[in-house]
């Protein structure tokens, strides 16, 4: 994993985990712990923030997509 | 209702306003490329953008490879003020040949080290790259800010010619919960098929979504790569499962970046999957042949699955279009699918072969007198 470059904050974890972290990324393409608990706290929040959560568009504004869909042969 | 993925920032940005009062704003000339990525941003293409990029953004991207606010975002999409006369905090109005007309709120001027951006985006300085090439001639400072699209480009092919707010409806209609995407520049022969149809075995639809805009010389013409995937689609896809919709933006061939880029358009267009092949989005010798695969190992959080591909060929002992994983045949009775081979065949006048492209989609483009960009 390639290192980045701007800010920075420090997050403390405890020795024994970042110990378990040094071993694990051990041979692997991590260049650090820091690099490995971004990643990993990266995927985390973004398989909390999945789904599409908010319609856009009002209930006429999405009859007229569907008209033009529609008009194109998108949609039967 | 199913839900599909979020868009990219889990917002869709929609800045489309037909409304706005542009009289008295300073007006300047944009080119039709550029105009369309404003449309792009506009109607969230590029969620989550929602302009240009100021400075912290556009140098987190170069170095980072992510928006300021650590989103993945791999290309910058920036306005180049050329000799422009314009101070932060203006308000003017772009305008286009196709008819495009927007406004853009200048929030901050900087200058930027063309070097760095060419070396970061396109691993390389060599101005015979496309996209090195473009930024050397680039001016020496850019603009960042917000856009308002007021009116639409008219162009051809706007039958084909989805937005992401039409194609997630659209989705959802068809009871789509999970789409994969195609990208491509090229008309497909059947490598490109049998990806898209061993994707496809395993989501509910395929999006086939050809970049139609500026290329190099030697690509095929928009108008052909349109023609050869509605004949494919015709003839050999099921209408429930493939929708092929068209997206303008120009290639900028940053290989392994660009493909990231790509993904992430399609991860807003509504997307959980998204095809990535061999050399993607990739030029000359600059990128090895699946450093766009590598590259997708940094991101866990681009929220769209990519799937990945190597070569596909035409096994004559299988008798069927095979890959190295389920082809136990030697290499002489393999026939690979190379697009430099099949534009060298076409060129000189003969019509590929149905082992490498079906005859609806050799027809269409033997029907050219010159189908490719001069």
């Amino acid at each position: 994993m390639t290192e980045e470059k701007g800010k920075y904050t420090t997050v403390s974890i405890p020795t024994p985990l970042a110990e378990k972290i040094k071993k694990r990324i051990e041979g692997t393409g991590f260049t650090s712990i820091s690099s490995y608990v971004t990643y990993v706290l990266r995927e985390l929040l973004a398989s909390m923030e999945e789904e599409e959560k908010e319609e856009v568009f009002s209930k006429e504004d999405e009859e007229k997509i569907k008209e033009r869909l529609r008009a194109l042969g998108y949609l039967d | 209702m199913n839900r599909l993925p979020a868009p990219h920032g889990g917002k869709l940005i929609y800045r489309v306003n037909e409304e706005k009062n542009i009289d008295g704003m300073e007006r300047i000339e944009i080119s039709n490329d550029l105009a369309h990525d404003i449309e792009n941003i506009a109607y969230g293409v590029f969620s989550p953008l929602e302009g240009f990029l100021c400075r912290e953004d556009f140098e987190n991207v170069l170095y980072n490879m992510r928006l300021s606010n650590d989103l993945p975002w791999t290309i910058p999409i920036v306005f180049d003020l050329k000799n422009m006369e314009l101070k932060e905090g203006d308000e003017i109005v772009l305008f286009a040949k196709n008819g495009m007309v927007a406004t853009f709120e200048i929030e901050e001027i900087y200058g930027y080290d063309k070097k760095e951006y060419a070396e970061k985006v396109f691993k390389t300085t060599d101005v015979q790259h496309p996209g090195v090439k473009k930024i050397m001639e680039m001016g020496s400072k850019l603009a960042g800010g917000k856009i308002e699209l007021v009116k639409r480009g008219d162009e051809e092919f706007e039958e084909y010619h989805l937005m992401p707010h039409e194609t997630r409806i659209l989705f959802k209609e068809k009871g789509w919960k999970e789409i994969v995407a195609f990208q491509t520049r090229n008309v497909p022969h059947l490598g490109h098929e049998y990806v898209q149809k061993t994707a496809l075995t395993f989501v509910d639809g395929i999006f086939i979504n050809p970049i139609i805009g500026k290329k190099k010389k030697g690509d095929f013409k928009d108008e052909v790569i349109i023609k050869a995937y509605d004949a494919l689609i015709k003839h050999y896809y099921l209408k429930d499962r493939a929708v092929l919709s068209i997206l303008r933006t120009e290639m900028r061939y940053a290989g392994p970046r660009e493909a990231i880029f790509h993904a992430i358009m399609r991860k807003n267009f509504g997307c959980t999957h998204f095809i990535v092949g061999r050399d993607h989005a990739g030029v000359g010798n600059y990128y090895k042949p699946y450093e766009a695969h590598d590259i997708f190992k940094e991101f866990p959080d681009l929220g769209i699955t990519p799937i990945f591909f190597k070569s596909f060929f035409y096994c004559k002992k299988c008798g069927h279009v095979v890959n190295e994983k389920i082809c136990p045949h030697e290499n002489e009775y393999h026939i690979y699918y190379s697009g430099t081979a099949i534009r060298k065949m076409i060129r000189a006048g003969e019509v590929p072969p149905e082992n490498m492209m079906r005859k609806e989609v050799a027809e269409i483009v033997m029907s050219y007198d010159n189908p490719f960009v001069d």
